[in-house]
Parts: structure tokens; sequence; C-alpha cells
């Protein structure tokens, strides 16, 4: 798994606070964005069996899969883009919500994209299947919530 | 003489800056700015003259109905229409080929007869004909192209049938620029007794057009890509066909007497433009075409074509890039990818540098489907635009190619 053993302790709140400190070492915009596709292209690679019909969400933009599954109580989310700063930002939110149980998952208030200053790539006019990807992080939380109970 | 400095001094959102860079705007196939003369005219209409049209006694209704109907006349002279009445004023290009779609198809379209579309359409020259096609149990047919994008006019001849009723084609294609051969088509369909749409969304701003000399049955633009308002477009159509079919929408002004028992319809255009119109955006339309007309079609088009040879040559000359619809028989706009490199990527690093273009499909799916890629990017021109801008564009390119490698 690509999570660091350091975030294993981490909550929601606290790597996404990480987050947000790391970024604010930037100072251009071009240097924030260097390193976005850098998190892009080191993304751990996607497995192409999961490239399925019902893992993609599709967007005029760029394409997005998405699969989530549970081990040992916790959802591990594994996502792939045609896109490379889509694929970094997917990185970021797999950092922050990958390895978590599904009610953590299900509740997590997701303030980081904004305070990076990434929200224009949520945007529901980027069609870049962002935004249905954080939708459906949220439905296999409760979805595998439910399972649980 | 044709001064481009003087003209992008017009258009006061070019002068401005976007995450600290001067904006470099490559997106007016998308829509286009304004200048200050639109502007001020539709300020001006408001400050002074609004009421609503075709329905007051009083002075400012006289006024402004003069104004809207002043505007249809301009129209008219701009494309060379032969009679005011054939103008309608409506949403836009989108709803101007609804509105044929449907007024034509319930006149002139039955089961089994044909409509054929060309395959680089926007989607707006697609929809309402695979609309019609449902409802009347017609056929869809599709007029192919070639690797450039260019209609393969041989294969288009041979589609023609005694079943084919109408034929909607663009005049230039808005997700390559590609300029199609509609003289030819129009004549070819008028020999088979089919009638022609032309979707001028993409040309009107360009280029002189002469709706007589082109003989289509329908042309339609809207105003929002030719330096005009939003929400506001023109159909033109043939008066004797005009005549001919139902009205679109009912509604207020479209009709002559209202009974619960019957109601008749006004004569044209009014029967097509139920409801108040857009008469503000009328206007703007007008100034629009007045403002072009100051600068010169025919020198837009000069200007264009060299500054379109110049942005070819410069990407080009970049390693690895490919461009989409590469004919002599173009018009400015120019859709590439970078090898390797995805257009959102592209888009979003381009716009960090202030730069706009437009990525994705630009609402032509199957068009992107024939050269076999999810989307482009498109940088596209209007007359405000200069070598400098293309340079940027160019300095930007190598930037997301050293980023992406």
């Amino acid at each position: 798994m690509r999570q660091c053993n350091n975030l294993k302790n981490m909550t929601i709140k606290e790597v996404q606070n990480e987050i947000i400190e790391e970024f604010s070492m930037f100072e251009e915009w071009m240097d924030k964005y260097e390193y976005i596709i850098e998190l892009g292209n080191n993304l751990e690679p996607y497995d192409e069996k999961n490239k399925t019909k019902s893992n993609l969400i599709q967007g005029c933009q760029s394409r997005v899969w998405l699969n989530g599954e549970l081990q040992n109580g916790k959802i591990i989310f594994t996502a792939d883009s045609d896109a490379v700063i889509t694929k970094g930002i997917i990185a970021l939110l797999i950092k922050v919500l990958s390895n978590r149980e599904p009610k953590e998952v299900m509740n997590a208030d997701l303030f980081f994209i904004e305070k990076v200053g990434l929200k224009e790539n949520l945007s529901p006019t980027r069609a870049n299947g962002l935004v249905s990807m954080i939708k459906n992080i949220k439905t296999y939380g409760i979805a595998f919530n439910s399972m649980l109970k | 003489m044709f001064d481009v400095e003087k003209i992008k001094k017009d258009f006061p959102i070019l002068d401005q800056e976007i995450y600290g860079k001067k904006l470099v705007y490559l997106d007016s196939a998308a829509t286009t700015q304004k200048p200050k003369q639109v502007i001020n005219e539709v300020s001006k209409f408001y400050s002074s003259l609004n009421s609503n049209i075709h329905r007051g006694v009083h002075y400012l209704s006289i006024k402004s109905t003069e104004e809207y109907e002043k505007s249809r006349d301009t129209v008219c002279k701009f494309i060379n229409a032969k009679h005011t009445e054939e103008i309608i004023f409506t949403k836009g290009t989108t709803e101007a080929v609804n509105l044929t779609a449907y007024s034509f198809g319930e006149r002139f379209v039955n089961e089994g007869d044909e409509i054929l579309v060309a395959k680089t359409e926007h989607h707006s020259n697609i929809v309402p004909w695979q609309m019609l096609c449902y409802r009347k149990n017609a056929v869809l047919k599709v007029i192919p192209a070639d690797e450039n994008g260019e209609l393969k006019i041989n294969e288009y001849k041979k589609l023609l049938n005694p079943k084919t009723k109408l034929v909607a084609v663009a005049h230039i294609a808005n997700s390559t620029g590609v300029i199609n051969p509609i003289k030819e088509i129009i004549d070819a369909a008028h020999n088979n007794g089919t009638y022609v749409l032309i979707d001028g969304a993409q040309a009107v701003q360009h280029k002189q057009v002469d709706v007589q000399s082109l003989d289509c049955d329908f042309y339609a633009f809207s105003g929002h890509k030719m330096f005009a308002e939003t929400g506001i477009g023109v159909l033109y159509g043939k008066k004797e066909i005009l005549e001919d079919i139902p009205p679109y929408q009912g509604g207020g002004d479209m009709i002559k007497t209202v009974s619960f028992e019957k109601t008749e319809y006004a004569d044209l255009p009014y029967k097509f433009e139920a409801g108040t119109s857009n008469y503000v955006g009328a206007i703007s339309i007008a100034k629009a075409i007045e403002y072009m007309q100051s600068v010169g079609l025919d020198e837009i088009e000069i200007y264009e074509k060299k500054l379109l040879k110049y942005a070819t040559d410069k990407l080009l000359s970049i390693d690895k890039i490919k461009i989409y619809g590469q004919t002599e028989k173009k018009i400015s706009a120019i859709s590439f990818l970078l090898n390797g490199i995805h257009h959102y990527d592209t888009g979003m690093i381009l716009d960090k540098l202030g730069i706009a273009v437009r990525t994705g499909t630009h609402c032509a799916e199957p068009t992107m489907k024939h050269f076999g890629i999810d989307g482009t990017v498109r940088a596209s021109f209007a007359m405000y635009n200069t070598k400098e801008d293309i340079d940027k564009l160019y300095e930007g390119l190598m930037r997301v190619k050293k980023m992406f490698a």
C-alpha cells in the first residue's frame, strides 16, 4: 500500500493539514503544478482489470477510474485518469481517504482541495470526473459501512 | 487600413491580467469578446429607450420597436437576404436549428424520409435532427469525412436520393475550423429537390456571407460568436418556405387573432417569434455588424488568414505536435494535441500562463471519434488577436512540453 507508516495513526483532518502545509511552501502556480504532475506520474499503477465500465467516471475533459475494496475493515481505494494533473489530485485524495474505516470515509470533511488552491479542478464545468470521484468515494464509505453492520 | 492594435483597444476585456500574466484570449470560437461600441450601445439602450416592443402606443415602445426592426434590416443587408421578413431572431444557432427541425419537419418529413448531416458537425446540428427522425420515423444519414476533416463530396452526392428531405451542414466546422464546400453541397442538394440548412455560427464573424448567392434555404448564426450579446441569434429562411411551414412555439406576438376556437398566426417574421424577443440582443447584433463593417469584412478575412498561417507554421515547428483538420481550406482555429500529453493537462497549464484555449470534445464527439481521439486543445482567433498572442501560445506549449516530458 502507498500509505506511509507515519500516516497510519493520523486522522483524515491531520493528513489534510499536512498537505496544506506542504503546499504553502509553493509561491508560484507553476511550482504547485510541477508538484501535482510529479504526484500524478508517481501514482500507484491501477490494475487494468479494474478499468471496468462501472468503475469509469466519464467527464468530457478527462476520464477517471475508481475502485474500492474492503480489506481488514478498511477501504483501499485505487484510481487512475488519462490526464496527469487529474492523477496528481487523485493521489492526494487517496493519501487522505484510502486505508480508512468506512465510517471515517463516509463522514470525512474534505477541506484541503480548496485550501491548497485546487478548487477549480473540482468545478463541475471542468467536467474532469473529480467531483463524481469524491461522491463515489463517499458512496463506497456508506455501502461498506452498512455491510459491516 | 487594418490596424489590429486599434481594434484590440476597442475590447476592454482583453486589457487585463490573469494569475499575474497578461491575458491571451484564444477561445473566440466558443465566444467572441465585445467591443466597447456594442457594450455602450446596450447600456445606452437601457438608459434611454428600453420598452417592450410591438405592444405599446407610447413613445418608448415605438422607439424600441423601431430599433428592433432596424436591426432586422441591418442583419438582412449583412447577409444579403432578399426580404427583411426572412430574418427571424432566435436565442441562438441552437434554437434556429431546433426551430427548423421542428417546423420544416412537421411540414416536409415523413416516415422513411432521410436527413443528411456531416460527420464533423457540432452536436447542435446533429441532435435536433436526430430528435426529428425519432419523432417521424425518418432516417439520419451521415456525410463521411477524410483524415483531415474535409467532407467527402463524392460520397455525399451518392447519398442524395429521392427520400433525402434536408441536408444540414456547418459552413465551418467548429472543432477544426475546416471550411466545408457549402456551395457545391447546396447545388447538388437542390438538383435532387433537397433543402439545405447551413450552420453559420463559425462563419459570419470571419467572412462575408451572401445567402442569395449561396442559395441556401436556411442559414443560422449566433450573436455571441460575432461580437454581440449572448442569448440572441438569427435564422434566415427563404420566404416561400417560411410561409409554408408551421410555427415552432405559440405565445404572444406570433398571432393575428386568438379565440378558444381558433387562432390565426401572424405574418412573417413574427409567426416564429413567440413571446417577448431578446430585442436588446438584436440591437447588439446590429451594432456588432456595424463595427465589423467599419473594419471591413474582407479586411478581417485577409488579416485572419495571415494570422492562421503564422500560427500554423509556428505550431508545426513544435516537435511531435499533431493538428487535426490540417488543410488549406480553413478559418481561424487550430485543433491540436502534443504527443502523449492530455488536452486537459495542456489546457490547465496554459490557463496558469494566462492563455485561454478550449479543451475537450468541443461539443463534437463524433468528430473526435472520427479522428480516434478523446479531445483536442483548440486555439481559435478573431480579428483582435495578434502575432504576439500566437508567440505566447507557442512559448506556453514549450513550457507544457517541458513540464510533462
